[in-house]
Parts: C-alpha cells; structure tokens; sequence
C-alpha cells in the first residue's frame, strides 16, 4: 500500500533530532569549520542520544529496536539540517555499527557491537572510497588476497570519516579469491587501528565540511584473520550496503538543501531593494519554490529506497536514483542560495557559503559517506 | 508506516489496466494523423475488457487508498495513449466534478445524467480567469440569462452534451462576478466554432464555442448563488479548491506518457547493446546510460509527488501546496524527459513511425492547461513565503 505516512514513533524522532540538530549541531557549526575541528562535547551529547545503539541488540546491551533505514533516513534529514559535517561524523560509528549488525557472523556481533553500547562516543568507520578520478565502488582496486585461510591486504583508501580516532576500520575491497565481478566480489574486512601495514596519514584538508576529520588509509600487506571477513564464509550483501550508503547520503543532501531552503526564505522577506522585499520579486520567489519542489521531490526518493532496504528488497535502483537525483538538486539548490543571498552567500558571517561547500563535497562521494 | 509497495489487488488493477491500454495504443497514431476524426466513444475491442471500474470495488485496507491508486491507474491508462483509451461509453468531463462539487440537487438530477464539458478560456484570458469577457446578463422579464462571450480550449468540447461555462455578471466586481453556468448544446445561440488544430494531443476533442445572445433559464446557475460576495473571493476560492485532484491528475496523464517514452528509449538503446544497470560509479557508466538514468530518476520523483499530493487526499489532509507542487514538477518532467529520450535515440525518435516524436508533442501541453507551472510557482512561492496576492503577483 503506498502511505507517505511517517509513524507517531517516526514524528517523535523527527522531532526530537530538529531539536537537537538546530540548538547543538548548528550552533557550533560554523566554529567548528572554521577551526577545523569537531566538538567532542557535540560528539558525546548525539551519542547521548543513542543514534547508534538504540537499534543495536538489546542482548549485547543496545535498545533493541528494530533496524530501520526509514527512520535513520528521517534522523540524517534532520541532523545535516542542523550541520551536514557534525551529522556525519555523529553518526559515522553507526557506518560501522549496522554494518556490522546487518552482515555480521553472531561472533563478529558478539565481539564488536557492545563497544557501541556503552556510555562514551565509540569511533569506528568505514573505508570504501579510492584515490582515484575513476574511483567506481563495484570494480575496488583495493585487494583481499587470501593466504593462510585469511586475507592479505592492498590498496589505498581516502575520505574515511573519523579515521583519525576511529579504533576500527571496515576495509571495503576485491576479493581476490573471488570467480564474480562486480559486487559479488566485494568484501568487508574489520582492521584494528593497529594492524600491521596500515599507516593512517594526517587529518585531509577538504573544500566543505571542514569540520569532519577525514583521513586515507595506505594498506601495504595487512594480514586479517578469516574471521574478520565481516560476515564470515558467506561475505556480505555489497549492493545492499552500497544502497544503504547511497540512501543514507541522499538524506544528508536533503537536509543540507532544507536548511539552506529555511534559510533563504526569511531572508528574502527581510532583504528589501527597489521598495519591496526580494521575495515579492518572482526571480527570486520562484527560485525559491523550485527549492521547495526539490527538497520534497528528493524526500520522496529517500523514502522509497530506505523502505525499500527496510523490507529487505532490492533497493539498488531507487537508491541510484535518490542519491543521483539528490546530488544534482542539494549542489542546485545550495548555488542558488548563495545567489539569493547575494554578496553575503560569499561572506562567512552567513552559513550559506558553507552549504556551497559542503553540497559539492557531498555530491561527490555519492552514497559513500554514511549510513 | 512509510510504504511504497502495492498490494495483490493493485498490481492486479495495473496491470489490467496496462493491458487494456496497449490495445489502445494501436490506435494512437492513426486518429494523431487524422485530426478532423474523432476515435469512438468505445474502442471495437471494449466488449472483451470489462473495464477499470468493474475491479476497483472490493478493494480492502491493505490495498493504496483510492486517489493514490486512481493516479496510478491514470498513468497506466495514458502510457497507452492520452486521446484514446478503452472506454466502455462516454465517460465523463470536467464539467461533470463541477456538478457534483458545487451543483444544487435538482442540478444534479437533472444534468448528472449528461457529458459536460467545462469552459473557462477565453482569446484573452487564460491563467487569469478574473479577465473573464463572457458575460450572463439576467433577463427579469423571462427569467433566463442571455450569454454572450467567446470560449476556447474545451476539452471534450465537441462531443459533449453540455458545458459548465464561466461568465461574469459584472466586470467591475472582477473575479467576485464571475459565475458558472450550466448550458446544454442545441441551446439557440450556442455555436461550436470549430474544433481547435493542435501540436499534441490530436485526436483529443478540444473546441471553440461563440455564445451569441444564448438564452437559458435562470436555474442554470451552477450552485444558484446569484448575489455577488462583497468583500474578497470566497465563492471563486471553492471553484479553484476542484483543482486540488485536477492538478495531480493533470501531471498524471504527462507522467503515464513520459513513463511510455522512457519504455520506448530503454528498449532501443538495449537492443543496440547499452548496458543501462544501475548500481556502477559515474565512471562505470556511458554517457548515454548517465544520461537516461537521470531521465528516469526524475520520472520517478515527479510520479512520486503526484502520489504524495493523492494520498494526503486519501487521508483527508489539506493538499493546495502539494497538488501545485506535483503539477509544476511534472509538467516540467516530462518536457525535459520526452526531449531527453529523443536527444538519447537520435534521427531514429524524430520519424512518425515510431510514437516517441508524439509522445514528444503530446506531453507538452502538461506545464501549460490547468494552471501553467509559472503559475503553480506562484501559489507554491506565496504559500511558502506566508504571501498573498498583494505580496506576490
């Protein structure tokens, strides 16, 4: 039955993450970009929240709700509508988290989901995205080779979120041993910190989201156990994690275009030129309802493909689509905005400017940024 | 619970629905090429389809909600072909809802039974209906109205029964003047000019009336409200809430449409070898499968603004701002999608054997009848900025 109807639950949450992504995230937004630095104290109160472990196993000490890519897709909106930077690095140990929930052996779950239970923020990340302008995630060039009934593995990987505290890394490569092509070879392995191999570079310097420490991986020969192949024998469902990705990006992207929406309109009333306000004048009032147009037109997309996942179907295409079509429209959208705002779009006093920035860096890593 | 999944009964619905619309298609081109005839009110084939209505009964509470799945059975219908589809009789007009929204009882009963065209566009005046020329002087002396005016673009013009026409009974009173009126063909001095030559939709029936002096009775008043509101629009505020369903069914038929031109492009381009899966970085992708695949991200987001503004009808939920969204989303969809698949096959889309090249013509209209989508902005940017028509005109 088609319903566009969030549950009461959903209202709650969706309610509770304005909150929170409006007093905490965008207050210390521009702070934070500017010193290029995240908050621990930011960190620590969304963790507060139990982003991560309110949908971890009540067994192994989390809430024990059910896994729902509806409702993280609601709580992303929210968040990157507050900062897109501090959204993704609050919830980066959930990249790791239901991953590992969603692919996991119950050995791998054991062992590693009651460190995103606890009381204090738990950094651990995924590492997928490559060094390279034909980067393309279903042909990695980042390689498991096994040996010894493990894997060795090489390659190089970049914009790893929270790779500069993070205390595991899930190294997204090639299978080797692998006959398929494409996403069936693709693998996931869990690399401690301190594995063998791994050299983890300095904070990159990025165009936008500054304020997000993102490092890249140099992976010479890291030998892992076979037990750390996430999911065991049976590897994991690639193109289910490339569509949560993708989805949980278009969210981001949705949120970023919102804020930058909200944003524009009351000061567009309030900027007046030539005896009116600038939003009586249709050039500009009708940039704005084309905001209003994509921002819900990307909504929907988000919607379908996270129900899509949270059914268990194959969400691939509608993912494709959300995170294609929020791509194009979130950089549309925070352009134009920069525009409205005239010459304070180009100022830093304004957070326009740094939506400009962080649309083009999140539109580029199509899906690969969160979960 | 946020779904996007269609029950038992509703792919069995679509899915007749597509059926029964392929046959129409048949006849697609042949009534685009000869404009002056009209396709039958029942396709030949009609008696072996019992027809959409016959399996939308029966439908329970985890089948989609009824506006929703109309939209989608509207899509479904129009894939086949706008102009032709497998109807079992006349079916119904525009001016049809305008009765039952706002007629009086007797009117129903006694026009119900009738097809009735709705005319509102005058030479002058379209978007702005309060330029309405078309007068209804009331003679007291017959208790009849005598119109006078000129009406164009009315859809199923011709073979109506009847029209529901918008007529001002004092121009200096602007849009509070303006009534509806009900007037039935044969009336003396109520002239179908012609039948309007078109760039799409060509087999639709779309007329020009002239009104000369045409007499009706003074109970033809839609709704029989004759006094004119002194202080803002309120009557002609209720005439435009129809539009709140007319607006997403408008994007509706474009979608169904665009939906067949994407079929079509995936087809040829697949048979030509492109590989069009989904799911390869940007750099796994030819240009043209790049290409395509926004095509078909934006077909999908506008058909899921039209489903948007339909269920939140469904829920009995206000819908103005979301049913202007869906019409200036998909009237702009399927304009950059149908010139999009052209673009994607080449000198091949642009020959009349193929239908592409009408489905090209036949969309465009979508962005302009029923509110052009400059307009629909208008009432989305006033709704979003908290303006009126003082604010923003």
């Amino acid at each position: 039955m088609i319903s566009f109807g969030p549950t009461d639950e959903q209202e709650v949450i969706r309610e509770a993450m304005h909150e929170f992504a409006e007093q905490v995230l965008r207050a210390a937004a521009r702070d934070a970009d500017e010193t290029s630095e995240v908050p621990e104290d930011v960190l620590q109160q969304a963790w507060d929240l139990g982003l991560t472990s309110t949908q971890l196993p009540d067994g192994l000490g989390g809430g024990g709700e059910d896994r729902s890519p509806v409702t993280n897709a609601m709580l992303l909106e929210e968040l990157a509508f507050g900062d897109p930077a501090l959204a993704i690095a609050a919830t980066a140990p959930s990249l790791f988290a239901f991953a590992v929930a969603d692919h996991g052996t119950e050995e791998q779950k054991k062992r590693l989901l009651p460190a995103f239970c606890g009381t204090k923020f738990h950094a651990a990340t995924v590492a997928l995205i490559e060094p390279s302008p034909t980067f393309d995630p279903l042909n990695l060039q980042t390689v498991a080779e096994p040996k010894d009934g493990g894997f060795v593995l090489s390659g190089r990987k970049r914009f790893v979120v929270l790779g500069d505290r993070a205390e595991h890394f899930l190294v997204v490569a090639r299978n080797g041993n692998s006959a398929e092509s494409g996403a069936a070879a693709i693998d996931a392995f869990i690399v401690p910190r301190d594995a063998a191999g791994l050299t983890i570079s300095p904070v990159e310097k990025n165009l936008g989201m500054k304020a997000l420490p993102t490092v890249s991986l140099e992976l010479e020969r890291v030998e892992v156990a076979a037990e750390d192949r996430l999911g065991g024998d049976a590897g994991i469902d690639a193109l289910r994690l490339l569509a949560s990705t993708r989805t949980a990006n278009a969210a981001l992207l949705l949120g970023l275009s919102r804020a930058v929406m909200e944003y524009c309109i009351p000061y567009a009333k309030d900027r007046t030129a030539f005896g009116e306000a600038i939003a009586q004048k249709q050039a500009i009032a009708f940039t704005l309802s084309d905001m209003k147009v994509e921002t819900d037109s990307m909504r929907w997309l988000v919607w379908k493909a996270a129900s899509q996942l949270e059914q268990g179907a194959d969400a691939t295409q509608a993912a494709v689509f959300a995170s294609s079509y929020a791509a194009r429209e979130a950089m549309k959208i925070a352009d134009n905005g920069v525009q409205v705002l005239g010459g304070h779009g180009f100022i830093r006093e304004h957070p326009v400017e740094l939506w400009y920035r962080a649309a083009r860096t999140l539109s580029v890593l199509e899906g690969i940024a969160a979960v | 619970m946020i779904d996007f999944t269609l029950s038992e009964n509703d792919k069995k619905l679509l899915d007749y629905v597509r059926t029964e619309s392929l046959v129409a298609r048949k006849y697609a081109r042949e009534y685009d090429e000869n404009e002056e005839g009209f396709p039958p009110d029942a396709l030949p084939e009609a008696d072996q389809y019992p027809g959409v209505w016959s399996l939308m009964g029966g439908r329970g509470a985890e089948d989609t909600g009824a506006s929703a799945i109309g939209m989608m059975v509207t899509m479904a219908e129009t894939w086949g072909d706008y102009s032709i589809r497998m109807r079992k009789g006349r079916g119904v007009g525009l001016g049809n809802a305008a009765l039952s929204a706002a007629g009086t009882d007797e009117q129903k009963e006694k026009f119900g039974g009738l097809l009735l065209s709705m005319a509102i566009t005058e030479p002058g005046c379209g978007s702005d209906p309060s330029l309405v020329q078309t007068t209804a002087v009331l003679d007291e002396e017959t208790d009849e109205w005598v119109i006078n005016g000129e009406k164009i673009f009315v859809t199923t013009g011709c073979r109506c029964d009847g029209v529901v026409l918008w007529a001002t009974l004092d121009k200096s009173a602007g849009r509070a003047g303006i009534k509806s009126f009900l007037v039935e063909k044969e009336t003396p001095g109520f002239i179908v000019a012609h039948k309007e030559k078109k760039l799409g939709i060509r087999a639709d029936d779309t007329a020009a009336y002239v009104f000369q002096d045409c007499r009706i009775p003074r109970g033809n008043l839609l709704g029989g409200k004759e006094e004119i509101p002194k202080q803002g629009s309120g009557g002609f505020r209720g005439v435009m809430k129809t539009f709140n369903m007319t607006r997403p069914m408008t994007a509706a038929f474009g979608l169904g449409m665009s939906q067949a031109a994407l079929d079509f492009t995936r087809e040829q381009l697949e048979e030509a070898g492109v590989d069009l899966s989904y799911g390869a970085g940007t750099h796994g992708l030819s240009a043209a499968a790049a290409k395509f695949q926004e095509l078909e991200a934006l077909q999908e987001a506008a058909v899921l603004t039209v489903l948007r503004a339909a269920w939140l009808s469904d829920q009995g939920q206000p819908n103005n701002l979301e049913a202007s969204i869906s019409k200036a989303k998909g009237g702009s969809a399927v304009r950059t999608i149908t010139q999009g698949c052209i673009e994607l096959l080449g000198p091949m889309a642009i020959s009349r054997e193929h239908l592409l090249e009408k489905w090209f013509r036949d969309v465009r209209i979508t962005d302009i009848y029923e509110g052009t989508g400059q307009i629909q902005h208008l009432i989305i940017a006033r709704t979003i900025l908290d303006y009126g028509r003082a604010e923003l005109n």
